[in-house]
This record gives structure tokens, C-alpha cells and sequence, in this order.
């Protein structure tokens, strides 16, 4: 990055279990159990933390307005700053990325930052089915609204039909490598992915991704603490947000501007001009099976409309893949939405510190996190790295 | 451990456009903010293209719809792609993370923007999903309810009479004349007027309470030279700073603010004399509260448009005094300023953003 700002560290990471019902805790319990185990892992208190950084998705999810309010306490807030970023799907990522602002900024010195998603306490489907005067809605769900570009993508680049599933049943293998995956199907086999009830065609139900609670929380640090970590941190070396409008003229709405844009100022700031190359591990954003290979091209991983051929050749498994693709499990198989981005940021911290367990992808040393939201609107990404930029 | 202020870049506030009315009812968000967003842009002479930074302010629950910013960054115009974030929160904190970008160097020039309507929904019972949804949400105690609370600590605190709450009412009211934005002003509003109304909530009288509008702000934000060569009198902003309470209502003495009394220390706000503040209040007892807290002094010319008291767009009234101040400041009609900002019940989380004149 550019010699302006201050250098950025990923100190600690802190997550939950993620699981379809976490009744055991309210979700001040919920957000509380990751920042702590963020502190913990950054070897810091409530003390060393200068400000709070918090996202999720819609607040209808919960049925809470403006949940940092009454979280500020739980959070260790008070007296300290705290700002709720909502940026769609891609709120984890945006959100991390407001805090790694604050340490460049030098506004603040070590920043702590969590999104979650407690899905059971509210009903999702009702929170994005709310009627709205002079609309009609199609209530079809984020499939309903995907499913017809991951159509075009197919059409446009001759993939094989079952290229999804095999997408799907590699993320679901390797989510057994992750303990707080929230999906853990030991005895899934190929066929039964395949045989899965259609949903929205081409997406079958085997093919989405679950509904979770959850959280994740990092601490993000500037040089000094950096440098003093008695633990390894990933440094960031790059990051990037875009937007663009969900309608105009030649929109390509497989792989959106706003995401080519977003990749190629990231990998500007790490110098990176070869992304498959250059990059160790990946961890993308894809609630659908099939977002594998379209964004694969959209961030420069593959050649237009070729992606495809790296998940049916294997390229991108963690098992003899050259580029290990979701190793935690991904989206696929745990999905507490305002915290899904921060999680895929959060696991290439962790693969460049070598702490992502079993799910470790070997020697590390470069790492994208991705997320999306809205309809393929929004974006956020980082390339971290184990060096010192 | 926060750094201090000599790292600082120079960031200024050089346009803003603001408007609110009582009721919207068919004015979608971004029609809404076409204008302003335009209005703010044009009075500097730039376009989209020129902005590195776009940041807004909104909330899904007075939208009645989730992910609802979606459809209003239409408004701004995102093709081709931007740089672009957004909060869910107040405006003013929209700018604060516009700030934060500016200091990064990774932008010189930011768009910032905030709305709301309160008017399709009953906005104080609306506010009661702000509470903790365990133990306070489920008793739905609404907005007035939770103000008057506090207005009750406030009197039996010894910090003000039932005639300073109408003092403060009153004042606004005449301020807010001349000010097109004004839902509630007069220029005969008096102390006797004030406490001569109904008690809506006891001990609250309906001048007491914010006069809820729809609305919106838009601004520009530049830094250094860039803003120099927009504006003839920029707002430069020499201090900023947002801090927040714990929200339960058990646990905190409601006659007291200590985040705003942190907020305009770490803002610098004791440094120099101020001219005018803006302050952004559910209530005149909140009023009352801020003045000790913020340290404003009786030379200091509080509400000049009236305040939010006079017209409150929900999310963007923070925006709204930042850009009342900055106004001034760019008129020449003052030098040194303060705006301020809240949110959550009984003034939990506060902003303090001290702008000046060169």
C-alpha cells in the first residue's frame, strides 16, 4: 500500500460456532463469546481496545434497530467510539475494512471488529419479504434473484451442468476440516448433492447456503503492535470497496464492473499482477455454488468464461488444488449473514498466520478475502499477507 | 490509545444541501435525494467523477424494508462503479467515517449523505425496537415515554425548572423563524405560551418533544487545497469525535451525558471560544443536559436554526447540524462552531464536530 498510512495488522481473530440455532446465548452472549476469543488470541483486554467496528446484515433480521446500541455494553463500549456499518451481503468485508480505516488513518491505535447475523431470533424470509407500496413482490429469495444470472453464466460459457455440485459437495468436504463450520456431512457423497431437490433451477438445495447464527470478530492493530505480537499476524496490503447501480444499459451482471474494479485496485496496492500466482489461498464469497467459477474470472483467477475448468480439474480444492479455494467450508456451509464477509476476511488472516488448523493450507503466504452483497453490487476485499508490506 | 490532533489532515465541509418537511407521503427515498445529493455537488461545481468517497446515513426500520440504501444510491448515480460505504446510523456519523477516509490519504473529496421519513410509520413506537429486546423491548415503553423519563430525572436533579424546559422550547421556536427547513416556529413563542399546552407525557408538553420531519442532507467534504480552491470560506473541521454509554436506562444517571462531555473534550471543544452550536435533542431536557456536558456557555448562540427541536429527520438530523454550522461558518457570520449529534435513548451515543473559519 501506498506510504500515506499507517501499516495494518490482523492481531487476533475471534469465532463462534456457527449453527442454525444458538439458544444457548442472547446475541449480546453471541457477539460477546467472538470478541472475546478475538482478545484472547490477539493476547489483549477490553483495555487495549481504542474502538469498536460492528456490522451485520438487515436489522429486520433480528427485529433490533440499530443493535449497536444496546450491544455497546457488551461489547466493552463505553466511552469508546463505536459505528455500525450495513453494506448488504458484503457487510462482514466493508465492515473490517472501516476498522483497518481507523488504524490508517492513525486515528486509532488498536480496533476491534465483529459482525454477526442471529438469524433464529427473527424470521429472515419475513425481513426481506416486507410489502412496499407500488411493488410487487416476486418473494423469490436471493436463489429467485441469482439463479437467471448463474443461468447466463452457464449459457455464455458452455460449463458442464454439474460443475455447481461439485463445487458444493468441495466446500461441504472441507467444512469437515473446520470446527465451527456449521455443516459437517460426513457421509455426503457426490450423487446425493446431484439428486437434491431443484429450488430454484439450476440451483438445488444442495447448492445454497444454510441459515446461521453467528459471529466473528478480529482485532486489528497498527505497526508497533504489529511488530510487538508475541503471535504471528497477517499484514494488510491491500483493500478495496466499490458500488455500482443494481440497474443500467449493459450491465454485465455476471461478473459486475464493481467487482473487476474492486480486483484490480486491491491487487494494485499489493502489487500483485498475477493473481493465481502470487496468491496462496483464497476465500470468496460464494452462497450459491456456482458464484465459484464466476467470480474466479471476475477476480482474475481465470480467463473469461474458463473458470469453470479449476473446479471441475480440481485447482481449487484444498486437497493438491495450486489454489485452495474456501478451505474453511465457505458461505456454503456456514452462512450468519452480517458476519459471512468478515469470516471469509478473518480465514486469509488465519491461513497467512498458519492458524487455520486442519483446513490449513500449506507454507501461505499471500491471501484474498471477498465479499459481496446486494444484487452483485457491492463489494469489499483485502490481500493480506504474512510480510510486512 | 487515541493519537492526537498534530496528525491531522485539514478536512472541511465546502456544500450541503438540506431539506424537511412534515410528510413525504409520496416522495420515495430517492426521489428524495436526487436534488440534494445534485444541489450539493453543483454549488462546488463538481460531478460524481471528481468524488473519491460516498458515505450514507439511513435505517431499514423507518424504510419498512431491509437493505432499502440499495435502491437510494440510485440517487448518487454509481455508474460507472464507486468507492462507497454505508452506516446505519446518523448522517453525522456517515461524515465521520468520510473524515476517517480522508485521513487514510486515500481521498480528497467525499460525498456524504443522510434521509429519513418518519411520517409512513408511528416513529415513537418505532424507536422502542431500539431497546434491549429481552427485558425493556417486550414492554414497549415508546419514545415520549423514555424522553419523559428523562426529563423527570433531569427536574428532580435540581438542573432545571419546568420554565427552563419552555425557555428552551421557546427559544427555539423564535430561532427557527427565517428558517425554511423549520417545522415548529414562532416569533411570539414565550415561556407562559409553552406551559400554557397540554402535558403529553408528564412532565413533556408537545414543544418539549423534536418536531419528527422527513428529510434529508447532503454534503461535500474536501481536503486542503482541494476544498480551498471550492469553497471562498470553507468549515474546516479541527476537531471530531464520537463516544457512546451503556444503553441500559437503570444504570446510567439520565441527568448526565458523560460520552458528550468525552466527545467534546476529544473533539477540542474547550479550545477556543465558540460562536454558535447546533444541537441535535429528542427533547428539551436533553437540551439542558448537553449545555453542561458540551460546557456552552451563555455567550454562546445555541440552536441559530431553531435546533432539531424545530424539525428532526430521524438519521439525518445529526447531518443536518453539522451543515447548520458549517453554513455559518462559510457565510462569515461566525468563526468557530460546534455541531452536535446523538443517538440511541436519553442521549446514549454522542458526536461532537468543531468547525472553523481561516
Amino acid at each position: 500500500m501506498g506510504s500515506l498510512g499507517e501499516r495494518t495488522a490482523v492481531l487476533g481473530v475471534g469465532q463462534t460456532e456457527y449453527r442454525a440455532t444458538r439458544g444457548d446465548v442472547s446475541i449480546a452472549g453471541l457477539v460477546r463469546e467472538a470478541a472475546l476469543r478475538a482478545l484472547d488470541d490477539a493476547r489483549c483486554t477490553w483495555l487495549d481496545i481504542d474502538a469498536v467496528v460492528i456490522g451485520k446484515a438487515p436489522d429486520f433480521f433480528e427485529g433490533l434497530m440499530m443493535p449497536e446500541l444496546f450491544l455497546a455494553d457488551a461489547l466493552g463500549c463505553a466511552g469508546k467510539p463505536i459505528l455500525r456499518v450495513h453494506t448488504a451481503g458484503s457487510v462482514g468485508g466493508s465492515t473490517a475494512l472501516v476498522a483497518a480505516s481507523l488504524i490508517r488513518s492513525r486515528v486509532h491505535r488498536r480496533v476491534l471488529t465483529l459482525g454477526f447475523e442471529k438469524q433464529s431470533e427473527s424470521n429472515a424470509t419475513w425481513a426481506l419479504s416486507l410489502p412496499q407500496p407500488f411493488s410487487v413482490s416476486i418473494n423469490a429469495g436471493a436463489g429467485g434473484y441469482f439463479s437467471p444470472i448463474i443461468r447466463q453464466y452457464m449459457a455464455r460459457s458452455g460449463a458442464p451442468e454439474l460443475v455447481g455440485c461439485m463445487v458444493a459437495f468441495k466446500d461441504r468436504r472441507q467444512a469437515l476440516l473446520n470446527p465451527y463450520a456449521h455443516l459437517h456431512q460426513p457421509d455426503l457423497t457426490f450423487d446425493q448433492v446431484v439428486e437434491a431437490p431443484m429450488l430454484w433451477d439450476p440451483i438445488r438445495f444442495s447448492e445454497t447456503c444454510p441459515s446461521s447464527d453467528g459471529a466473528c470478530a478480529m482485532v486489528l492493530g497498527d505497526e508497533a503492535a504489529g511488530d510487538a505480537s508475541e503471535v504471528p499476524v497477517a499484514w494488510v496490503h491491500g483493500t478495496a470497496m466499490r458500488s455500482e447501480g443494481n440497474n443500467f444499459p449493459g450491465r454485465d451482471e455476471v461478473s459486475p464492473q464493481a467487482s473487476r474494479d474492486c480486483a484490480a485496485d486491491v491487487y494494485a496496492q499489493a502489487s500483485i499482477t498475477n493473481p493465481r500466482a502470487e496468491i496462496d489461498a483464497v476465500e470468496i464469497y460464494v452462497p450459491f455454488s456456482w458464484y465459484e467459477p464466476m467470480w474466479l474470472e471476475s477476480l482474475g483467477f481465470a480467463e473469461p468464461d474458463q473458470g469453470w475448468r479449476m473446479v471441475e480439474d480440481g485447482s481449487t480444492a484444498l486437497d493438491g488444488g495450486d489454489l485452495p479455494v474456501n478451505c474453511s467450508g465457505g458461505v456454503l456451509s456456514s452462512n450468519p449473514i452480517g458476519a459471512s464477509g468478515m469470516i471469509r476476511f478473518a480465514e486469509a488472516a488465519l491461513q497467512v498466520r498458519g492458524m487455520a488448523g486442519d483446513h490449513q493450507v500449506d507454507g501461505a503466504r499471500r491471501a484474498l478475502g471477498h465479499a459481496y452483497g446486494g444484487g452483485a453490487q457491492y463489494y469489499a476485499m483485502w490481500v493480506v499477507g504474512a510480510d510486512k508490506p | 490509545m487515541t493519537l492526537g490532533w498534530s496528525a491531522v489532515r485539514e478536512v472541511a465541509v465546502v456544500s450541503s444541501a438540506v431539506h424537511q418537511v412534515e410528510a413525504l407521503t409520496f416522495t420515495p427515498d430517492v426521489q428524495l435525494m436526487v436534488p440534494l445529493v445534485n444541489a450539493a455537488r453543483e454549488a462546488v461545481g463538481i460531478t460524481q467523477d471528481d468524488v473519491d468517497f460516498t458515505c450514507s446515513g439511513s435505517s431499514d426500520f423507518l424504510a419498512g424494508q431491509a437493505f432499502s440504501f440499495v435502491q437510494t444510491l440510485d440517487a448518487v448515480g454509481a455508474v460507472p462503479p464507486i468507492s462507497e460505504s454505508h452506516v446505519e446510523m446518523d448522517g453525522a456519523f456517515a461524515l465521520y467515517e468520510a473524515w476517517v477516509k480522508i485521513q487514510t490519504g486515500e481521498a480528497e473529496v467525499a460525498l456524504v449523505y443522510s434521509y429519513g421519513k418518519s411520517s409512513p410509520g408511528s416513529r415513537r413506537d418505532v424507536l422502542a425496537a431500539q431497546l434491549d429486546p429481552y427485558v425493556v423491548g417486550p414492554l414497549w415503553p415508546d419514545a415520549h415515554a423514555v424522553a419523559a423519563l428523562q426529563a423527570r430525572v433531569v427536574l428532580e436533579s435540581g438542573a432545571a425548572t419546568p420554565e427552563d424546559l419552555a425557555a428552551v422550547a421557546a427559544r427555539s421556536q423564535r430561532k427557527a423563524v427565517g428558517n425554511p427547513n423549520a417545522l415548529r416556529a414562532s416569533a411570539d413563542a414565550t415561556v407562559d405560551g409553552v406551559l400554557a399546552e397540554p402535558v403529553v407525557t408528564d412532565p413533556l408538553r408537545p414543544s418539549d418533544l423534536a418536531a419528527e420531519a422527513d428529510g434529508g442532507c447532503a454534503m461535500v467534504l474536501a481536503a486542503g487545497d482541494r476544498a480551498r480552491a471550492l469553497c471562498e470560506r470553507p468549515a474546516w473541521i479541527t476537531g471530531i469525535d464520537h463516544r457512546i454509554d451503556p444503553q441500559a436506562l437503570g444504570l446510567r444517571d439520565l441527568a448526565r451525558a458523560p460520552s458528550a462531555a468525552m466527545a467534546a473534550e476529544r473533539a477540542g471543544a474547550a479550545g477556543d471560544r465558540i460562536d454558535v452550536a447546533e444541537l441535535h435533542v429528542a427533547s428539551t431536557a436533553q437540551a439542558i443536559v448537553l449545555s453542561g456536558e458540551l460546557g456552552l456557555t451563555d455567550d454562546v448562540e445555541v440552536d441559530p436554526s431553531g435546533g432539531s427541536l424545530a424539525g428532526d429527520v430521524l438519521m439525518a438530523a445529526g447531518l443536518v447540524r453539522i451543515a447548520e454550522v458549517a453554513r455559518r461558518i462559510s457565510s462569515g457570520t461566525a468563526d468557530r462552531g460546534l455541531a452536535h449529534a446523538s443517538s440511541g435513548p436519553c442521549l446514549q451515543q454522542n458526536l461532537v464536530c468543531i468547525m472553523e473559519g481561516e
